[in-house]
């Protein structure tokens, strides 16, 4: 590797590459539960969030970045869900919201 | 819905008679290619034009790292105006991107806030007693190189192949962002269908590339690499680039951007030395060309005389592929037969067996 003191790295990209990301527990996931997939993104949960309101989670980031396969952060990010299901009163795709938290902890503990 | 028409991508191009305005930074890191440039319009297209010393630098890079303020900077292209005016021409030819968009920016303001032009105007009074007239037309000069690429082709003693195959070389083209991406209608295919570079590829017998990231920046953005903190993202953008085309196997990358031709060939060497990895041929760099170098080549200039031996990664695998005769142990003679120096061996000239290769298939 380089000897050259150069000041400066490079800096990792921030775009998400989804031709090298491993999508396969992300469909394993949806496989489980394919309610999931009807998601349309509203952010209901979010808005509804107990523990978002306390804490910077944010339920619909965290399970659309697991969706395109980025789960970095993603099993402490739901550590923080209160399991409390407000989320899954509000949810109008009906989805049971707080068993895709349970399916990501579940799945995702690895990465 | 049909489109209309066309017309909104064409540029008008003046014939003859131009004002040339050189490039500050090129001088330093392409020395060789605005000499080649007016080789060719005097020597092969037989064009008028004016190389006048007493022009300044624009004062683009300042302007944009908000060093230069713009009332300053219009005083200072209200000056490069002036000059030409008196000098009786009408017709810009400017070889910087980075002045080019900035001419074409200041005279954006003007006609849209003509306040601004009147300031100018009593600034530069005041300043230097110096008045101006409004060029007639601005072009860059890759547009004059683009214009003119029949007439060069007329005149070439090779094209863009294999010699030994036939085959055309695969030429990665990238174009200055300032050229068409602030002002889409001031260039050539404005800014997305830019065609100024891929015209001459196409029109002296190569192919062009059409990799996933062709339009993204070279990484250069000014700040983002004039301060040493943010170089990490300006070099990210030119492997981001470089990871994109790898996998074409380009021969060469041709820019018409003083910037981008310097941090795409350079930043070679630094990813070299800093991931131990290259993307061209071997195990080598992807040798960077300025248009005027890739046009010289055609026409048969010698690569030494166009300065070719300042580039970071060397050019001799492609002119072995084009066929080109050049003088090896004449390479690093500057005038007179006055030997310049040559830098070290590095990594992304020399391949070695050992060396990871690592190009995303």
């Amino acid at each position: 590797m380089s000897a050259i003191e150069w000041g400066y790295g490079i800096n990792a990209p921030r775009t998400m590459d989804l031709d090298r990301n491993d999508i396969g527990p992300a469909r394993e996931i949806l496989a489980e539960m394919p309610e999931w997939g009807a998601c349309i993104a509203c952010g209901g949960c979010t808005a509804t969030c107990t523990a978002g309101n306390l804490t910077s989670f944010n339920f619909r980031r965290v399970h659309t970045l697991v969706k395109r396969g980025e789960y970095a952060g993603a099993w402490a990010e739901m550590n923080k869900c209160m399991l409390c299901g407000k989320c899954r009163l509000v949810c109008p795709r009906g989805i049971n919201t707080r068993g895709v938290v349970r399916l990501i902890k579940r799945k995702l503990g690895d990465y | 819905m049909k489109r209309s028409s066309w017309r909104e991508y064409e540029k008008e191009i003046a014939h003859d008679h131009y004002y040339y305005a050189r490039s500050c930074i090129r001088q330093n890191f392409f020395p060789g290619s605005e000499t080649t440039f007016l080789r060719i319009m005097r020597d092969v297209l037989g064009k008028d034009i004016y190389d006048d010393p007493r022009h300044t630098s624009c004062t683009g890079i300042g302007y944009h790292t908000d060093i230069v303020p713009l009332d300053t900077t219009m005083a200072v292209v209200a000056r490069q105006f002036a000059l030409m005016t008196e000098a009786g021409y009408e017709n810009m030819a400017v070889s910087c991107i980075t002045s080019f968009g900035l001419y074409t920016e200041i005279l954006e303001t003007w006609h849209e806030f003509p306040e601004t032009e009147a300031r100018a105007r009593e600034n530069l009074r005041q300043a230097t007693g110096r008045e101006f007239r409004i060029p007639k037309n601005i072009a860059h000069t890759s547009d004059l190189i683009f214009h003119n690429r029949e007439e060069i082709e007329r005149q070439a003693v090779r094209r863009l192949v294999d010699a030994a195959t036939g085959e055309p070389l695969k030429v990665v083209e990238h174009i200055g962002c300032h050229y068409a991406k602030i002002f889409p209608k001031s260039g050539i295919g404005g800014s997305e269908f830019p065609y100024v570079l891929a015209g001459m590829v196409e029109q002296w017998g190569g192919t062009v590339v059409d990799y996933p990231e062709r339009r993204h920046c070279c990484g250069f953005g000014f700040r983002n690499y004039l301060v040493q903190a943010n170089r990490g993202f300006s070099i990210a953008n030119s492997r981001k680039k470089l990871e994109s085309m790898a996998p074409y196997k380009p021969d060469m990358m041709v820019a018409n951007c003083p910037g981008c031709a310097m941090f795409l060939d350079k930043w070679q060497y630094a990813l070299a030395e800093m991931e131990n990895t290259t993307y061209g041929a071997d195990g080598r760099g992807i040798p960077v060309l300025t248009y005027e170098e890739m046009a010289g080549l055609v026409l048969g200039y010698d690569p030494w005389e166009m300065g070719m031996q300042m580039h970071q990664v060397d050019v001799e695998p492609l002119l072995d592929k084009l066929g080109v005769k050049y003088d090896s142990a004449a390479k690093f003679l500057g005038r007179g037969g006055k030997y310049i120096g040559a830098p070290k061996p590095v990594a992304v000239n020399s391949f070695s067996g050992d060396r990871l290769y690592r190009i995303k298939q």
